[in-house]
């Protein structure tokens, strides 16, 4: 695991509050809580080079919830693939970050993703031809829970399955959440392991989302599975780091003003603020 | 010779796959109908069925064509471009990805099945995507040629072939040019672009024409997007007059765009002729084309109105 990972994830959450205040729409719950997952993907386990980007051998990433871009972005920014600075852009008129990941204008960005289900098929698709090329690459898709009512990602777990594409880690950010209200309320998507488990998967099940180590040690263990793909299941929080925001449905997709931003800053860069060791 | 658009893009599509190990196929469980299954057999570690599921066989092939594989993706028109509209937008066209969505069984001629099987808007919902090349070859050598083209061309592109076998109009000697229209015969009196099946069916026309006194010219239209303005604005200032037909909806297909065309460029009377704004109904393919007025006595006829 990188050292600094913790670290990191706090810089990603200030830079997620930010760049969302300045852009003045957007969606911080979303970011917040897959924030430690993409840390740990893009600091401690994917093989990618900021300085070519499009290396044919490189790991790949799907935002299956492209919504949660601001933590993508903050991550490629600090990973190195272009300015912090580009940040405070996003959703501008002319800015390469998008307000939904756009692989033809970020450099790092694997595949354009927005529109939600999509992007595990996509996945799926990366890791096909990985194998067809004999290449050792991981492809790697973060869903939202929200996301996984699409009927196409129950098409994807199938085809995943069914080609057996053990170099697909897959993971759902389970912070129970979505726009109109509890996923208990607007459409259950519980058992979430137990329905992976159906179509084939091996499941594993992060009980905390954003215990860096517990992230770090079950992509480790996804990596050794053979002959299926690998769902980890991860139990998050929408809005994690930011206590007016925590478990907050109202934050799915508003950005704070500048004084909630200011406050927001305070909490993440506190002595005693979540992910501070 | 004389066979259906589809058996040549089989064929293609497999030889295609001898050229370029990049080449994969994928289809949802029709591959026997679509003719994939040609591919398939072929070079079976390129060829991924993906089931009843063709919102998932889109988003795969968008991921394929990322590392650079090159993606035909088949179904019955109706199903690729219906069922699957918005992964082709927003996984295919929007990240401008170099996917082929190949559709079959499109139209009328689909026959038997009826009104759920019969693509009628496909070309339309293709032709309104930002990138998306739309290519309706005339017959199985225009087929065979344009799956090959569509195997060099980079980006986004609907290919729609037909079940019905129909008759050949070019020699094997063919030269496809994607972008370009083809102006098959010339005439002075009335332009009639026709795309698809209906070209054979165009020339007919042009033969009844010429022995009632009027000339008419025939443009073989096969790639509806980007189409070949150039070539529509000619015709339109030598003839003046323009009919079009087509095996699908008379809104937002061959006739639409070529209107949209010409009322900017150089606007002359159009006449479009294809299935007026209504589903399919069950019937044997080449006699539908008869009832939906997709033959041509329909041309002649409107040629005359126009003429007369």
């Amino acid at each position: 695991m990188h050292e600094d990972l913790a670290a990191i994830t706090r810089r990603m959450r200030a830079h997620i509050v930010a760049m969302l205040a300045e852009a003045g729409s957007g969606h911080p719950g979303g970011s917040l809580s897959a924030t430690d997952i993409i840390a740990t993907l893009y600091f401690s386990h994917m093989n990618v080079d900021p300085n070519n980007p499009d290396w044919e051998d490189r790991d790949r990433f799907v935002l299956g919830k492209g919504h949660a871009a601001p933590a993508l972005y903050a991550a490629l920014a600090l990973r190195g693939f272009f300015p912090e600075e580009d940040l405070l852009t996003v959703r501008k008129i002319g800015s390469h970050l998008q307000g939904h990941p756009c692989m033809n204008t970020t450099p790092g960005v694997d595949m354009s993703t927005g529109s939600l289900g999509q992007g595990l098929s996509v996945a799926n698709g990366m890791a096909l031809a990985g194998r067809i090329d004999h290449k050792d690459y991981y492809v790697y898709c973060v869903m939202g829970d929200g996301e996984i009512q699409e009927g196409q990602v129950w098409e994807a777990a199938m085809s995943a399955a069914h080609y057996g594409l053990d170099h697909l880690i897959a993971f759902v950010d389970h912070n129970g959440l979505q726009i109109d209200g509890s996923n208990d309320d607007v459409m259950r998507v519980t058992p979430i392991a137990q329905k992976f488990r159906a179509f084939g998967w091996n499941v594993l099940e992060v009980a905390d989302g954003h215990d860096l180590q517990a992230l770090d040690e079950a992509v480790a263990q996804a990596k050794r599975n053979e002959g299926t793909p690998t769902v980890i299941v991860c139990e998050t929080v929408k809005g994690k780091g930011v206590s007016f925001m925590e478990n907050e449905v109202d934050w799915h997709g508003v950005a704070p003003t500048k004084e909630q931003a200011k406050a927001a800053l305070a909490e993440i860069e506190a002595p005693d603020a979540p992910g501070k060791e | 010779m004389n066979s259906a658009t589809r058996e040549a893009y089989g064929a293609a599509l497999a030889e295609l796959g001898n050229k370029n190990p990049n080449v994969v196929a994928l289809d949802a469980d029709l591959a026997g109908s679509t003719k994939s299954a040609t591919f398939g057999k072929a070079h079976p570690d390129r060829f991924f069925d993906m089931g009843i599921a063709e919102a998932d066989m889109i988003g795969t092939a968008a991921g394929l064509a990322t590392c650079g594989k090159i993606p035909f993706a088949s179904s019955f028109a109706v199903f690729c471009t219906g069922r699957a509209f918005e992964q082709i937008r927003n996984s295919v066209c929007n990240p401008e990805l170099n996917v082929t969505v190949v559709g079959s069984h499109a139209g009328p001629s689909c026959g038997e099945d009826g009104s759920s099987h019969q693509a009628m808007e496909d070309i339309a919902i293709m032709r309104a995507l930002p990138n998306m090349c739309v290519v309706v070859p005339a017959d199985d050598v225009e087929a065979y040629a344009a799956t090959l083209a569509l195997g060099e061309y980079v980006g986004p592109a609907y290919l729609r072939v037909a079940r019905l076998a129909s008759p050949t109009i070019h020699d094997e000697d063919y030269e496809f040019d994607l972008l370009r229209g083809d102006l098959l015969r010339e005439g002075d009196d009335v332009t009639v672009v026709a795309c698809g099946m209906m070209v054979p069916r165009a020339l007919e026309a042009a033969d009844q024409l010429a022995e009632q006194g009027i000339s008419a010219q025939v443009v073989n239209m096969h790639t509806i997007k980007p189409i070949d303005g150039e070539l529509l604005e000619a015709c339109a200032r030598k003839t003046g007059k323009v009919i079009t037909i087509e095996e699908g909806s008379i809104v937002g297909g061959l006739g639409t765009a070529v209107a949209e065309v010409l009322s900017e460029r150089y606007p002359v009377p159009v006449r479009r002729i294809g299935v007026n704004d209504v589903f399919g109904t069950s019937g044997p393919g080449a006699a539908l084309l008869d009832y939906y007025g997709l033959n041509a006595e329909h041309i002649v006829k409107v040629a005359h109105e126009l003429c007369d």
